[in-house]
């Protein structure tokens, strides 16, 4: 709830989450890009097994590392992790859920 | 190690489970589950994507094919880490829309069609049931291991078919208890996600625990192990680019359309938040997991004798060392591995099965519709608890007859094949709105159709496909060979297949959307899905009123259960204002209530459901298309109406117009009638009085001459009034004959005029006059046509009113005919009497003028008739103006 407390920086705070999105769509390309990084060589000298694997991890643990990070980022917002400021209404099905999670006895 | 002391942990952890997943439904049903929905439980319960052919089968894969074996886990990964493009659409899709399944997904994406919910369905048995049966043989494998290792003595023995009989077994019970306990409302099954997420933390630290012992337990740390690397075997692998960047993709497909992973990722997620977590949380898991595999591989080629089978290098390296308990607890991994899978499998299956298949027929046969006929509740449940049955038999079976072995190792990927036909029709529902059903159903078919040609049925060895026929073809059709369409050799099957399977699946994916039409509810399910984040709340359109509120909640205590169903009236009355159980059954409630049941028994049904209640009266997207189209009608029919109306008052226009002109006419006949009494009686009052002066002879002869005369001019006046009156009856009884005479239109005019001028009464007249134009010869009766041209002439000195009357007659050849145009520069005649001047009797002014009976303009119009021709008046000339037209024929 940001509220009126610092209403000056509202547009200064949608537009970083806009780029943290982009960031987070970014990731999984990044990733792919790498992860077939190795064919451009493929048919030349034989490489080390081993450095390959080496190389395969720390790109994996590379895109963990900044999915991580960009998750972390994205849940302060007010809206929670998944708004998008350029949706309408993203608070719509959590309202939903809530007045259906209501009359129900157990949880869902 | 005695098996008997393995079959005894094994039951122990099975009981655990057993325990653990009734703890957490119980704990679930009171409300103090908030644990069970963290993001940590979601993440874990994703752990189903490795399954015991990962859990050992990686291992072997890594041991032939060195490093490809991370294909499988880079596809999850990529996919997990760009959650925010496809999952996060795809998971609030299904909370939005209650999905239950990927044939719900699918189905409620294209109009709620039930033929593609038993596509998708069939699709996902036929590609699942191998691998169930991959699970039950890895199962038996890694008893038989244990069994080889003891003496004899134990319970267990070699007899695999029974041992994974026992295990289906028991599997279909655990699933049949906690995947069928209820039909929750969003089809969350909180102990078997709950057991499942300890059976994940069990097989990742027992894989762990083996990678740990291997790389510092017998080989002496990471630096030694990257050596041993490279001089293994597995160092000769060769990177096959096309392999490798298919893998991946396939991979990353079908973690999107496997059945059981749909059930964990979309149907059993909850919030967001937890898809957040395990975006990354989830790659980390799958990176432990493979991380210590190339070392147990290498390790395990190294240490265990020549010919032992590299897939169960986990179980057997612990074992050859004498570690028995790190062998239990791999044992005890590999076990979670195949029944988490199993049971997931089995429960996202046996729903889509009682969803798609068997509640449609079952609402087909009993017409009298749900609110009447038996325990709906009961129905689903049963459906459920056989379908699971039916799936384990269905792997048991397959398990037998297939033989095990390598045949059945290479199933996964086969597998992935199959599913991942899925994946046009899903992604193009998620972000085209012109997807059709017809579409769909054409990608699917096809799809399907090729992956089970070129790769499925090949599968079974020569058995189905005999050596020749995979050589050259079906009837020697060369192009058509199984593993090389189009004569285009090389591609590994599984590539092969893949690519032709998804390349044809998505081109009649894509032609047959451009070319059909979607349904009303197709479009507007589109507009739903793909719009999603636009507007989450479904609307479907329910006739408010209609549903009897009381039915409804019958029906719905039968599918939810009583306590849940009138929980959820009473808060919808409550919302409403109203107290009690039953709310109005607006539309914003029935769609409610639709969206609820279909969390139980799917979008299709739900709608099928709540429809047999709400009766013919409930109104459907098509219902409202159909009466838009009546509107439609109606509108054409009265605008139609509205022409004829418009029509008859045209009519009656003209009517009243002809009414009016009869009335005049009536006025003016009686005005003539007395007219022409006064004008035979003045001149026969004088000639009277003048006779009977002239009978008493008291007159002298110039006097007697002058009333003499007086006498001839009165006489001549009452002769030409009747002549004219009989010249009138004679042209209109048509009894007239034309003397048809050859004459110049000038010379015709040269006498009209003379004969007009030689008149006694009138003003001298200026009559202009264009001899050059007037040349035309005319074969026509020139006396009767120099008759209507005196006449107007003389209405011409007559009438016109200006200081120097003046005529022009202007002579020109139109279209029309010949037209003579007789002009004068007098004021003219009113608007109002235009309509009158060629009737009979008609007078304009009540100047009285000798001879001006009011005949000569209607003499002229009966002339011109017999003529062939017409005369009209002209209006806006500056002048009085008549035109004479004249057939060309005759001229």
């Amino acid at each position: 709830m940001v509220g009126p407390r610092e209403p000056i920086f509202l547009g200064r705070e949608t537009y970083r989450r806009r780029r943290l999105i982009d960031a987070m769509r970014l990731v999984p390309m990044a990733g792919a890009l790498l992860f077939l990084l190795p064919l451009l060589g493929s048919g030349t000298a034989p490489r080390s097994t081993a450095l390959g694997g080496f190389y395969l991890f720390v790109v994996w643990f590379g895109l963990i590392f900044f999915a991580f990070v960009l998750v972390r980022a994205l849940a302060r917002a007010p809206g929670g992790v998944g708004s998008d400021p350029l949706e309408p209404e993203t608070g719509a099905t959590a309202e939903d859920d809530k007045t259906g999670g209501g009359p129900a006895p157990g949880p869902r | 190690m005695n098996s008997n002391v393995l079959i005894s942990v094994s039951l122990v952890y099975v009981a655990f489970l057993f325990l653990v997943a009734f703890g957490a439904d119980k704990w679930a049903r009171a409300g103090r589950g908030a644990w069970l929905r963290s993001p940590i439980v979601y993440t874990l319960s994703l752990s189903i994507y490795c399954t015991a052919w990962t859990f050992y089968g990686a291992v072997g894969y890594a041991a032939r094919s060195g490093l490809e074996f991370v294909t499988i886990y880079l596809g999850p990964t990529l996919v997990m880490v760009g959650w925010w493009w496809i999952l996060r659409k795809l998971v609030r899709i299904g909370r939005a829309q209650r999905i239950t399944s990927v044939a719900d997904l699918i189905s409620s994406r294209y109009g709620k069609s039930n033929l593609l919910g038993v596509i998708v369905t069939t699709l996902a048995v036929v590609g699942t049931t191998p691998y169930i049966a991959l699970q039950l043989q890895s199962v038996t494998l890694s008893l038989a291991v244990f069994s080889a290792e003891d003496s004899g003595t134990g319970l267990v023995t070699s007899d695999a078919p029974a041992t994974a009989l026992w295990v289906a077994a028991g599997l279909a019970v655990f699933t049949v208890m906690f995947g069928t306990r209820n039909l929750d409302v969003n089809e969350r099954h909180h102990g078997v996600v709950t057991a499942i997420a300890v059976e994940a933390v069990v097989k990742l630290v027992a894989l762990l625990a083996v990678g740990i012992f291997v790389v510092w337990g017998l080989s002496g740390g990471a630096a030694n192990v990257a050596r041993m690397i490279d001089a293994s075997p597995i160092a000769e692998w060769q990177l096959d680019g096309g392999r490798w960047a298919a893998l991946t993709f396939l991979s990353a497909a079908a973690f999107l359309t496997l059945p059981r992973m749909f059930q964990v990722l979309v149907v059993e997620n909850v919030d967001e938040n937890q898809l957040a977590t395990a975006s990354w949380a989830f790659p980390l898991y799958l990176f432990l997991m493979s991380l210590f595999v190339v070392p147990i591989a290498v390790v395990g080629l190294a240490r265990l004798p020549e010919g032992s089978n590299p897939d169960l290098f986990v179980l057997t390296l612990p074992l050859a060392e004498g570690h028995n308990g790190l062998a239990m607890l791999a044992f005890l991994g590999g076990f979670s591995s195949a029944t988490s899978m199993v049971i997931v499998a089995a429960i996202a299956l046996s729903t889509m099965v009682s969803n798609h298949i068997v509640m449609p027929l079952w609402l087909s046969f009993r017409q009298g519709g749900a609110s009447v006929s038996g325990d709906v509740r009961n129905i689903v449940l049963i459906a459920r608890r056989v379908s699971i049955g039916v799936v384990l038999a269905f792997g048991y079976l397959y398990y037998r007859f297939s033989g095990g072995g390598e045949a059945l190792a290479a199933i996964g990927l086969i597998s992935f094949v199959g599913i991942v036909q899925v994946l046009p029709a899903m992604l193009g529902g998620l972000f085209w709105r012109g997807a059709t059903r017809v579409g769909a159903a054409a990608g699917l078919i096809a799809g399907f159709a090729i992956w089970a040609y070129a790769l499925f049925l090949p599968s079974f060895g020569t058995a189905l496909f005999a050596p020749e026929m995979m050589a050259t073809g079906p009837w020697g059709i060369g192009w058509l060979r199984p593993q090389a369409f189009f004569g285009i050799e090389g591609m590994a099957p599984v590539v092969h297949a893949l690519v032709w399977s998804l390349v044809i699946n998505s081109a009649l994916f894509f032609t047959f959307s451009l070319v059909s039409f979607p349904t009303p509810l197709e479009r507007l399910q589109g507009a739903q899905f793909v719009n999603v984040f636009e507007h989450s709340k479904a609307r479907r359109g329910w006739a408010s009123g209609v549903a009897e509120a009381e039915d409804l909640l019958i029906m719905a205590q039968r599918i939810m259960g009583g306590a849940q169903a009138q929980a959820l009236f009473r808060a919808q009355a409550a919302a409403q204002g109203k107290s009690g159980y039953l709310p109005d059954t607006t539309p914003e409630f029935l769609e409610r209530l639709e969206r609820e049941l279909s969390g139980s028994v799917g979008a299709a049904t739900a709608h099928a459901m709540v429809g047999q209640i709400a009766g013919g009266a409930a109104v459907s997207v098509k219902d409202l298309m159909a009466v838009a189209d009546e509107t439609q009608q109606m509108l054409e029919y009265s605008s139609q109406l509205e022409a004829k109306s418009e029509e008859l008052s045209r009519t009656a226009r003209q009517l009243q117009e002809a009414n009016e002109k009869l009335t005049q006419l009536s006025i003016q006949k009686d005005a003539f009638l007395s007219q022409i009494s006064h004008e035979l009686r003045t001149p026969m009052t004088s000639i009277r009085a003048f006779s009977e002066i002239l009978r008493d002879g008291a007159v002298d002869g110039p006097a007697q001459h002058h009333y003499a005369s007086i006498i001839e001019d009165e006489a001549i006046r009452l002769t030409r009034l009747l002549d004219d009156l009989l010249d009138l009856a004679v042209l209109e009884a048509g009894q007239v004959t034309l003397n048809v005479q050859s004459a110049t239109l000038g010379a015709v005019l040269d006498r009209a005029v003379a004969a007009a001028r030689s008149a006694t009464d009138g003003r001298p007249l200026d009559i202009r006059r264009d001899r050059a134009r007037e040349d035309v010869t005319l074969e026509t009766d020139t006396d009767r046509l120099s008759q209507v041209f005196i006449n107007i002439i003389a209405n011409a000195r007559k009438y016109c009113d200006a200081a120097k009357p003046r005529l022009t007659i202007w002579v020109s050849k139109q279209e029309s005919g010949l037209v003579i145009d007789f002009i004068d520069n007098g004021a003219g005649i009113p608007a109002d009497a235009e309509a009158m001047i060629f009737e009979k009797f008609s007078r304009l002014t009540d100047q009285q003028k000798a001879g001006g009976a009011g005949l000569g303009l209607a003499i002229s119009r009966e002339i011109m008739n017999k003529l062939g021709g017409t005369i009209a008046y002209l209006p806006g000339q500056g002048g009085a103006a008549f035109r004479v037209t004249l057939p060309l024929a005759a001229g």
